[in-house]
């Protein structure tokens, strides 16, 4: 029998319906893979096979009837920002030991609705704050890719990092990730995954942990495009429970896939030329608007003068808003607890105990930026350069530009423990140098797999759309997915 | 703008994160990096620029002032670590 973990959702879906497999031996495949592999990856920090084995065994039954949903039988990882009720939820940090919400966030109640199957909760950034997944509690995840002829350990990028190893390491056939600042795309492109942030207001965030509100969004990472697509298309939804959240028709998007991108206008953002870009980099940009181009593409020259902006501004809305979001976390209501003198040491206990180091210097940072005196100086004149930042797309999209190609990350996958990213939290920063712009406009962004650097580790592009309109950048990715013709499978070392 | 060792501790007291004198200096270190970066800021002419407050052209949606939830005091400090009849345990705050 083939290996059921190698397929793709569509193809898994197809043979589901045409009951060549249950879904219950589905999951089994996945819940021994994981067994197999999650010692060696740390993708989960969580399984639930009980859990598991009973949604699969009623999707058999309502396949059994013709009553599958659109995902059906699918297992699925959960990233552990999303409340799952009754299930490990922590947000990868000891300051939520022990919390089962009494609650299923809506996003996942969306998915579950569809007929996926939970696995369980993938690993991540400790709050979603790091780009490499090892600011968790539970420790870093390890990258199923490997350079070539190497035996040293990989992020996977982060703060999705766990989702993103989960996928490409086929321990699930797809999972739920969140996007603040690139968490979704960047680790996408570590391991050769496909990862999209919708628009800000498409997916709900009620019940998912916050981080920066206004910034972030859930999203999928998915081995294709289309399988992406199919999960987008179950994830994305009006929620009166999220006051963010927009009323607006979802499309299906998997339908879109195939629509090829003859006539659209694809921008190319001069700004996002850095100055040390490896080459291999612009060679993989310039191949990808090659390939869009033979498919009857346009492409364009176009300028987004505020792009270096947007590292600096995010780095104090984004601290501000965690700030704010974090001070929930008080040794009283859930968590962790360390008793102190009187209630204010109880409360600097407990946070200075439960918190890891890169959220406290985030908390310390908004807390500083929100503080009276520097307010104006720094968080009001913030927000003015995020309105100039998103005035500069509205400017392209409305001069006839359909979606903007840009590189995904400014280099592959680097090592666990980087001597020089651990001693400047800045040079960690930059790794979502070309990702966060997105956030900042609310718009949609996808990174798809498009080559391999030279020791043999994925590459991805990034394709920026215009507000709520997911589908171009679904059917422009699956050009360059199809053009790159990449076999995206990691040698198997764990 | 930097900040120094008394500025780190009074944050880290807004903050309600207990720092330690022996990581004071760290803190300053980091934080002033992060303010240094941030600093390019600056030379954006903002004259006139409106700040956000909405990534989406949308007023923030009401909802009708009324009851719509609760009446489950149970689950809502279920997950707490000291309750005592539903109600949130805390060391004495008044005298």
């Amino acid at each position: 029998m083939t290996d059921l973990t190698r397929l793709s959702i569509a193809d898994a879906r197809k043979g589901l319906d045409a009951k060549t497999f249950s879904a219950r031996e589905l999951t089994d495949a996945y819940l021994a893979a994981i067994e197999a592999a999650n010692p060696a990856l740390n993708a989960y920090v969580a399984v639930t096979p009980d859990k598991a084995r009973d949604m699969a065994e009623a999707s058999d039954a309502r396949i059994a009837k013709g009553e599958a949903g659109p995902l059906e039988g699918i297992p699925l990882g959960i990233k552990d920002l999303f409340g799952t009720k009754g299930v490990h939820t922590q947000a990868a940090s000891h300051i939520l030991d022990g919390f089962k919400p009494g609650y299923e966030s809506s996003v996942t109640s969306n998915l579950w609705r569809d007929g996926a199957v939970m696995l369980g909760k993938l690993n991540m950034d400790e709050f979603a704050m790091g780009s490499s997944n090892e600011t968790s509690y539970y420790g870093p995840v390890v990258n199923p890719w490997r350079a070539k002829g190497s035996d040293t350990d990989l992020v996977p990028g982060g703060s999705s990092g766990g989702s993103a190893s989960a996928v490409a390491a086929w321990l699930c056939a797809g999972a739920t990730a969140t996007d603040t600042g690139g968490s979704i795309r960047q680790p996408a492109a570590f391991t050769g995954t496909v990862g999209i942030k919708p628009t800000y207001g498409r997916c709900s965030r009620w019940g998912v942990v916050a981080f920066a509100s206004s910034l972030d969004q859930a999203g999928p990472i998915a081995r294709t495009v289309e399988d992406a697509a199919l999960m987008m298309t179950s994830m994305s939804g009006f929620d009166p429970k999220d006051s963010t959240s927009v009323d607006l028709a979802v499309p299906d998007f998997a339908a879109a896939v195939e629509r090829g991108v003859k006539g659209l206008v694809i921008g190319v953002p001069r700004e996002y030329r850095m100055d040390g870009m490896p080459q291999e980099i612009e060679a993989l940009w310039q191949e990808g608007l090659s390939w869009l181009k033979a498919e009857g593409a346009e492409i364009r020259d176009i300028s987004l003068p505020h792009t270096k902006y947007a590292l600096p501004a995010y780095y104090i809305v984004a601290p501000a808003e965690a700030s704010s979001n974090l001070a929930r976390y008080d040794g009283v209501k859930y968590g962790l607890r360390v008793t102190g003198k009187d209630i204010t040491d109880l409360y600097e206990m407990s946070r200075a105990a439960g918190f890891g180091r890169e959220v406290k210097r985030r908390v310390m940072i908004g807390t500083y930026v929100l503080s009276a005196g520097y307010y104006d100086a720094y968080y009001v004149r913030a927000q003015k350069v995020r309105t100039l930042i998103k005035r500069d797309f509205e400017q392209v999209f409305a001069a006839g530009v359909d979606a903007i190609l840009t590189p995904a990350t400014p280099s592959a996958a680097f090592g666990i423990g980087d001597a020089a990213m651990k001693a400047d939290p800045v040079k960690m920063y930059l790794n979502d140098i070309f990702t966060v712009t997105v956030n900042m406009a609310g718009l949609p962004g996808i990174a798809v797999p498009a080559g391999m650097d030279g020791q043999g580790l994925p590459l991805g592009l990034q394709l920026i759309g215009k507000p709520f309109d997911e589908e171009t950048l679904f059917a422009a990715a699956r050009v360059i997915e199809r053009s790159a013709g990449l076999d995206l499978s990691p040698a198997k070392w764990w | 703008m930097s900040v120094d060792a008394a500025t780190v501790k009074r944050i880290g007291r807004l903050a309600r994160i207990r720092i330690e004198e022996n990581e004071v200096e760290t803190y300053r270190g980091e934080l002033n990096a992060i303010l240094g970066f941030v600093a390019q800021l600056d030379e954006v002419n903002i004259e006139g620029v409106e700040p956000m407050t909405s990534v989406t052209p949308m007023a923030l949606r009401r909802r009708d002032d009324k009851v719509t939830d609760g009446n489950y005091a149970e689950a809502v400090v279920a997950n707490a670590p000291l309750t005592e009849d539903n109600f949130f345990m805390v060391p004495k705050v008044v005298e």
